[in-house]
């Protein structure tokens, strides 16, 4: 009991010491600044255009866990529910030339991809499932980026712990080849619990990036003014690391 | 006896604050989710092989739950760790430590040989055989340098998604992401296991001398 009580001190004054240096100005920007390091090593040494793994469709999990908000009843999202999402609207806008809104059906009509992908929670657990979808640089290059866009932004409908859920990301997620707006999981519309009826698929990234009950697609310049100004929900309220590739 | 070389020394004192803080801030990543797969996915009790107890927090960093901040902690130290290490895997063939003090002899293996060396170390008899290092402590420093160490940088970054579209073929090599986030574990624990085995024997050869040693470079003409 006396060894472990040492310990237990000794920990906690190791902690201690920690915390203070996370608290202090330039430990806080150490530690951030190596989330960065990690994003230049990956964008080194992974090719732009390199594809996440991709499973044969005999591959994918039994059950699609879902996390987050998995059942959202607040605003018009109930209604939409209802009616089957048939008045769902998807708007493409910000630093853009020509701003979109589309249905579900005209999404359903643009050329689809369809991949089977692991899905990675930043808990630690992962599913296989198979998603549908137009490619996202499709809508962006109908939509023509303004020169100053730096980033995408994906509203959604969840209203979680009273802030509505959003992500971002820079253009090169934005226009890799598997970031998709998907539509379907396994051949069938999403299930509520998954994002119905529209959510983002940024394969290269831990799940939270993925957004769900999407509703808007914004080109910006900056993150800065948006919300808490660290580019998605979880990144404002938790300080979770904006680039998930890690 | 040769003294431990300054690299080495800084080596040995940097990668012990990288793994404390590593082990610690994992043990916090560890309670987001305390099941372990096999495999490429899993993600409820029916497919884990292992569910692992929730870590207290006084063994944790932050010293309490944030998954946030255990992250920015993980991030950060896996530099000087996985560089001090590839620093050391230049380093020993080039000043001769691994040659000279880790390399073991056919000799060695014999199984006479080896139960001789289980004896003398039971008899806390730990300054016998011909090197610095007689056979069980090259192997465990062998064993930590050329597979635990090492293996927590290969299963880590097979764990990270970002990586895996360049290096996909580790992440199959260790048999799909949940395999090498259970293998990242497992190694842990090894290093866990490795380091408290390493702290009692270095109290009971004589912790003075050794510390010294360690951070000195200690006596050239040892007893």
């Amino acid at each position: 009991m006396k060894r472990r009580g040492f310990l237990a001190a000794a920990g906690a004054a190791f902690v201690a010491g920690c915390n203070k240096v996370a608290e202090s100005d330039a430990g806080a920007r150490l530690l951030s600044a190596a989330e960065k390091w990690h994003m230049g090593a990956h964008r080194l040494l992974t090719n732009r255009e390199a594809l996440a793994p991709e499973y044969p469709r005999n591959a994918v999990s039994p059950f699609f866990r879902g996390n987050g908000s998995v059942d959202p009843q607040n605003g018009d999202y109930p209604r939409h529910v209802e009616e089957g999402f048939a008045n769902w609207q998807l708007t493409v806008g910000g630093l853009v030339r020509n701003p979109l809104a589309l249905t579900l059906d005209n999404i359903r009509r643009l050329p689809q991809r369809s991949q089977v992908t692991r899905h990675d929670c930043v808990e630690g657990w992962s599913a296989i499932g198979e998603w549908t979808g137009p490619q996202l640089s499709l809508l962006l290059d109908e939509a023509q980026l303004r020169p100053e866009a730096q980033f995408i932004v994906f509203r959604c409908a969840d209203n979680l712990n009273g802030q509505d859920y959003y992500e971002s990301v820079d253009l090169i997620d934005a226009y890799h080849p598997q970031t998709i707006v998907a539509h379907s999981l396994n051949g069938e519309p999403l299930p509520v619990r998954n994002g119905a009826p529209l959510r983002m698929r940024i394969e290269r990234q831990l799940g939270y990036k993925h957004a769900k009950y999407l509703t808007g697609i914004e080109a910006v310049a900056s993150l800065d003014d948006i919300a808490g100004g660290q580019g998605g929900y979880w990144e404002d309220r938790a300080g979770y690391q904006w680039y998930a590739g890690i | 006896m040769k003294r431990h070389v300054v690299s080495t020394r800084i080596w040995h004192w940097l990668n012990l604050l990288c793994v404390v803080v590593l082990f610690m801030s994992g043990l916090t990543i560890s309670n987001a989710h305390r099941l372990l797969y096999w495999g490429d996915w899993g993600f409820d009790r029916s497919q884990a092989w292992l569910e692992v107890p929730r870590f207290p927090d006084w063994m944790t960093i932050p010293g309490y739950y944030s998954l946030a901040v255990a992250r920015d902690w993980h991030i950060l130290m896996a530099w000087p760790f996985a560089l001090g290490l590839l620093f050391m895997w230049i380093a020993m063939p080039l000043n001769r430590h691994f040659k000279r003090d880790l390399t073991t002899t056919r000799k060695e293996w014999h199984p006479k040989a080896i139960w001789r060396d289980i004896v003398e170390h039971a008899k806390l008899n730990f300054d016998h055989g011909e090197g610095k290092y007689n056979f069980l402590q090259k192997l465990a420093y062998g064993l930590v340098l050329g597979v635990f160490l090492p293996m927590m940088v290969f299963t880590g970054t097979a764990i990270s998604p970002g990586m895996e579209p360049t290096f996909g073929w580790l992440v199959d090599l260790l048999g799909g992401r949940q395999s090498a986030r259970s293998l990242h574990f497992i190694f842990a624990f090894a290093i866990l296991g490795f380091f408290i085995v390493h702290v009692a024997l270095v109290l009971l050869s004589g912790p003075i001398g050794q510390m010294r040693a360690m951070i000195t470079g200690g006596s050239t003409h040892e007893a």
